[in-house]
């Protein structure tokens, strides 16, 4: 019972603990963020709280500053180990001229910047699907060893630009990691109105690649089933379609009710499941984390969070003009 | 008859094919579809094949030619057009499937040149944003301009040119085509000169600078004023003016028309005045001496068949000479319907080209201003213009006894280049006769 | 200086640009081994290898999505979609991706793809073959939609497409590959997007526009001058964003405007370049800004009188632009 699961796969006792020290900003980022919604400080919220294991486990099977991420508007756990801070998720937040994705142009969650590896992203589901082939393909011609990771939610699966991509990427056998973060509903439809197959891991089949199934809501395993689709990535042997299961804990955004589609108690039972609550379970469990180290690490979160607040909230908006600015190159 | 084989297009966008092999020759016997040639293109190599069944009569293009969409490539000769019971029907040109490759305009597009409709309407013109702007910046006043656009539109390319020229100057701006316009013009004069036509200058005085001295007022010239100006001095100039004229005793006439004039003012709403009595009289003189009624064409005279009676009608500032049609089939209750109709129309401005075309005579009432006596101005092309004076009553000696009778004068100019003093005094003369003959025997209608 | 057709002009632009640059590559539907269905990329799969003149999958969303995501790494890819017919799929990635890119990362990532698609009629293409779909990206802010009418310009203009920092659309009219031929230098030049190109000059009329009716109008201008009716002709090249200066310019200059596209006439290119001209040339205005164009129906049909119809050609330019000269 106290093995150290994390050892198995490669992950040293200092990783684990920043996947989970990445985990907690990720869910207290989103929940401040809520607040502030509800305060009418931000117009809006799109959440990660449920995915944080499995964005924080991709992201650390792959090389920050290396690689490359089409991520998808959840995944703010996966873009925090790649660089981005609370500031910068508060900047973009409150549409302040700082924010590092769009400058104050696109909503919450449409994460993006060179900086970090990070190609923008649009509001049309599952576009940047095409955009992470490309990359790998640009990444093969340029001889370089990259790998492209490129997420979106279950629904989007059904979308064109998915089977286009992944067909591209299987017959040209590209390093492109195709990252399903299923966490049961597009909006309000669920899984079983989305897919007629059993998970969307099945999908990868027809495409010449294998898709794999995992427990999302672990990010040893997240971690485990990346690293090797990196592996295979990197080794010329083509793309992977990873299924991540998991639960979306919250309303789909700040503008949804979730109660209308789905009943409390199984929003209760799921929590439960919160990866959270059970990675640090396992953290405490092998010893990695007491009471105390857990308090302060919540408290460097906190002062993280609350630093990103005040500092977002006083930052300047962008100017009026700058509307006019950056339609082509200039 | 011999089937023309075309090139056919093989493929979207290919324009041209190269023979590379024939697979017939001259005499060969083919059936429909069998295949022709190996024709490689652009984008395909393909078999042609035959759309008829016949023999090789000619190969036209030979072997490695490259030859565009559409060109005659070979000759059949269809086996039915032999056998006597084909139709001649028997499509000429079938085959290739296709169109030309490139769609050249059917040479005999013909050149439509551009009617000048002219302004008849001037009032209702409507500029364009353009020439409204142009003719502000450089004062230009778009009522003396004559467009050449559709219906007569001034288009900017009109005002352009008087602006290229210099600006809209009184003495330059309206050139020759402003002589369309259709205004002719009657000397209103009670001047008499000589008879004798003058010699025409030989050139008109244009750029004698004439001092404007101060409290003078400068009258801009309109277009209509330019126009009969113009006219004026192209009759006075071409047609060698002679004038003469009779007095005719009209007191029969006077006493006939006012004891007709109440009931023919109730039955035809008309007031009945002397003018068509003497159109009337005219008329029926001109029929009597067509020569009056014709025109110099330079190198012959021509004899109008028509009597078309034109008639001066002023406005307050300009001159008009509508024309009353066919006057010589109308009695004097249909002349006097003209008269009225023409008259009302030109103080409305509403007269068409066609009234104003085709009169062969002109008849001037200078009597309604009171003028005894006048020298008319020809209106060309027509060869004479007679004006009646006004009705006075004078002291007359009749059978060697004073009488006070109504006398009229008969005022005529004519152009001495087609009648001479004989055949106008004999004219004048039978006007006279009739005029003196109105009486109660005399039909208005 | 050669004569060559306006396909090998294309052709000759990418290679040149190929050996120039190695990070252009070109991907799309049966441009490798087949060198394109109307041949546009004939012999290069030759000179640059399968690497670099891939043959894609059959899916349009594709071939422009992987190209925009090759072009935000730093490539300066070449996506060719068969038809212009066929692009809707891709409609999604070009207008909400490849347009939006820059501005939406503020200036942070841009997407230098050019996509190439044959469009227009003529050619017997019926419905799916032979459509003018330039309007639908014409007011797409972030995309540069080219349009060139002769073989020197569309050289110069995809040489300057592969190597424009935004995304270029890039449109070419089918009936223009081997019908249109004309000198093209040998030398590396670029012409500049954006810019109009007076192609005659003339006093009386001013007729705007691109494409294979471009040459439409010329002929027709050639014809009317031995009428002594003066026609200017503009190529608009590039139909987003226009060339304002020179519509403006071109329209004042005889104050009488015809338009003329083989897009249909609602809400075509013609509509925005009539709205330039009289927004700012009112007052040179001599006549009604006149438009001929494509009729407002579905697409071109194949019966070969009704394809004639739909097309058109010198003498029907020739009757507007003298009914114009005419006003």
């Amino acid at each position: 019972m106290t093995t150290k699961r994390h050892e198995q796969v490669g992950l040293t006792d200092a990783q684990v603990l920043d996947m989970y020290y990445y985990m907690l900003l990720a869910r207290k980022i989103d929940e401040r963020q809520w607040l502030l919604n509800r305060a009418g400080k931000v117009p809006f919220v799109i959440s990660c709280q449920g995915q944080e294991a499995a964005q924080v486990g991709a992201a650390f099977a792959m090389e920050k500053d290396r690689d490359f991420l089409c991520p998808y508007y959840r995944d703010l756990g996966l873009v925090l180990v790649f660089g981005q801070t609370a500031r910068d998720c508060m900047l973009s937040a409150f549409a302040k001229a700082e924010d590092p994705n769009s400058g104050g142009r696109q909503m919450p969650g449409h994460f993006g910047g060179k900086k970090y590896n990070i190609l923008t992203g649009s509001s049309p589901v599952t576009t940047q699907v095409p955009h992470a082939v490309g990359m790998a393909l640009a990444g093969r011609m340029k001889q370089k060893d990259f790998v492209v990771y490129a997420s979106f939610g279950e629904g989007s699966s059904n979308q064109g630009d998915f089977h286009e991509g992944a067909n591209f990427a299987g017959v040209h056998k590209l390093p492109v990691i195709f990252f399903c973060e299923n966490n049961k509903y597009a909006i309000s439809v669920p899984l079983n109105k989305q897919l007629a197959c059993e998970s969307v891991a099945d999908r990868a089949i027809g495409y010449g690649f294998p898709g794999i199934s995992v427990d999302g809501n672990d990010p040893i395993e997240v971690y485990r089933v990346m690293k090797e689709a990196v592996e295979r990535a990197r080794s010329g042997q083509g793309p992977t379609l990873i299924e991540a299961v998991m639960y979306r804990l919250v309303p789909h955004s700040s503008d949804d009710d979730d109660r209308v589609y789905r009943t409390r108690e199984e929003v209760e039972e799921a929590k439960k499941k919160d990866p959270l609550i059970v990675f640090a379970a396992y953290l405490r469990e092998i010893g990695l984390l007491d009471e105390h180290k857990e308090a302060d690490m919540l408290a460097r979160v906190q002062l993280e969070v609350d630093e990103a607040t005040e500092y977002a909230e006083t930052a300047p908006y962008p100017t009026p003009e700058s509307t006019m600015t950056y339609v082509y190159g200039e | 008859m011999a089937t023309k084989v075309l090139m056919p297009q093989l493929g979207e966008s290919v324009t041209e094919g190269t023979i590379s092999k024939w697979l017939v020759n001259v005499g060969d016997t083919v059936k429909k579809y069998d295949s022709l040639a190996e024709v490689t293109t652009d984008k395909v190599n393909a078999e042609v094949p035959s759309t008829v069944s016949g023999r090789v009569t000619e190969i036209v293009v030979p072997e490695g030619e490259t030859v565009a969409v559409g060109t005659l490539i070979l000759y059949i000769e269809e086996s039915g057009a032999e056998g006597g019971t084909a139709a001649p029907a028997s499509t000429p040109e079938t085959t290739a499937p296709q169109a030309p490759a490139t769609e050249q305009p059917k040479a005999a597009t013909p050149a439509v040149s551009i009617q000048q409709a002219p302004v008849i309407d001037g009032p209702k013109q409507r500029y364009s944003p353009a020439v409204v702007m142009l003719s502000q910046q450089h004062g230009i006043d778009l009522s003396r301009v004559v467009g050449t656009g559709a219906g007569g539109r001034i288009t900017r390319k009109d005002v352009q040119a008087i602006i290229d020229a210099g600006g809209q100057k009184p003495a330059e701006t309206v050139k020759e085509t402003v002589v369309q316009e259709p205004v002719a013009a009657v000397e209103q004069s009670t001047i008499v000169s000589t008879p004798v036509p003058s010699a025409p200058a030989s050139t008109p005085a244009v750029s004698v600078e004439i001092p404007v001295a101060s409290g003078d007022q400068v009258v801009p010239v309109t277009s209509i004023r330019r126009t009969i100006a113009n006219r004026m001095v192209q009759s006075k100039h071409e047609a060698p003016h002679a004038w003469t004229m009779v007095e005719v005793d009209v007191t029969n006439l006077v006493n006939f028309r006012n004891q007709a004039k109440g009931e023919f003012a109730k039955k035809e709403g008309l007031n009945l005045t002397f003018l068509p009595f003497f159109i009337k009289a005219v008329v029926e003189a001109l029929k009597e001496y067509p020569m009056i009624n014709s025109t110099w064409a330079h190198d012959k005279i021509i004899v109008k068949k028509d009597i078309n009676i034109s008639i001066a009608v002023a406005t307050e500032d300009a001159l008009y000479v509508p024309v009353i049609k066919h006057a010589d089939q109308k009695s004097i209750l249909g002349i006097a319907k003209a008269v009225d109709d023409l008259a009302a129309r030109t103080r409305a401005g509403k007269l068409t080209m066609d009234d104003m075309t085709g009169g062969t005579f002109t008849v001037n009432n200078t009597g309604s201003f009171g003028s005894v006596l006048s020298q008319p101005i020809i209106n060309a092309p027509q060869a004479a213009i007679l004006s009646v004076e006004s009705i006075v009553k004078r002291p007359v000696v009749i059978n060697d006894m004073i009488a006070v009778r109504s006398m009229v004068n008969l005022c005529m100019s004519l152009d001495h280049r087609v009648l001479d003093g004989l055949i106008c005094g004999r004219f004048l003369q039978s006007v006279k006769q009739k005029l003196e003959n109105v009486g109660p025997n005399t039909k208005l209608y | 200086m050669a004569v060559i057709s306006f396909i090998d002009a294309i052709t000759m632009a990418m290679r040149e640009e190929m050996r120039r640059d190695s990070n252009v590559f070109i991907l799309g539907e049966d441009v490798g081994v087949r060198g394109g269905v109307f041949r546009a990329t004939n012999g290069l799969i030759d000179e640059f290898g399968e690497e670099r003149v891939i043959d894609t999958p059959l899916a349009e969303s594709a071939i422009v999505g992987v190209g925009i995501g090759a072009a935000a790494y730093g490539m300066r890819p070449i996506a060719e979609i068969q038809f212009a017919d066929f692009i809707m799929p891709a409609v999604n990635q070009i207008v909400s991706e490849a347009a939006k890119m820059r501005y939406r990362s503020n200036n942070d990532w841009h997407c230098p793809i050019t996509i190439r698609a044959p469009f227009g009629g003529g050619v017997h293409g019926a419905l799916y073959h032979s459509q003018s779909v330039e309007a639908m990206f014409t007011n797409t802010p972030g995309l540069k939609v080219v349009a060139p009418s002769t073989p020197y310009d569309a050289k110069g203009l995809l040489k300057a497409a592969i190597r424009d920092e935004d995304p270029v659309l890039f449109f070419e009219h089918k009936r223009c590959y081997r019908l249109i031929k004309g000198e093209v230098p040998e030398d590396d030049y670029v012409l500049p997007i954006g810019k109009a190109d007076v192609k005659r000059e003339g006093t009386d009329i001013t007729v705007i526009s691109y494409g294979l009716t471009l040459h439409f109008c010329l002929q027709a201008a050639e014809k009317l001058a031995q009428e002594g009716i003066s026609a200017h002709v503009l190529d608009l090249r590039t139909l987003y964003p226009l060339d304002k200066e020179a519509i403006v310019e071109a329209a004042s200059k005889t104050g009488k405007v015809l338009i003329v596209h083989e897009d249909n006439k609602e809400g075509g290119v013609g509509g925005e370049v009539a709205a330039i001209v009289a927004e700012h040339c009112l007052f040179d205005l001599d006549a009604p800004i006149k438009r001929l164009c494509g009729p407002d129906v579905p697409a071109m049909p194949y019966s070969p009188p009704m394809e004639k119809y739909f097309m058109l050609n010198p003498e029907k330019v020739l009757e507007a632009m003298r009914e114009l000269a005419n006003f």
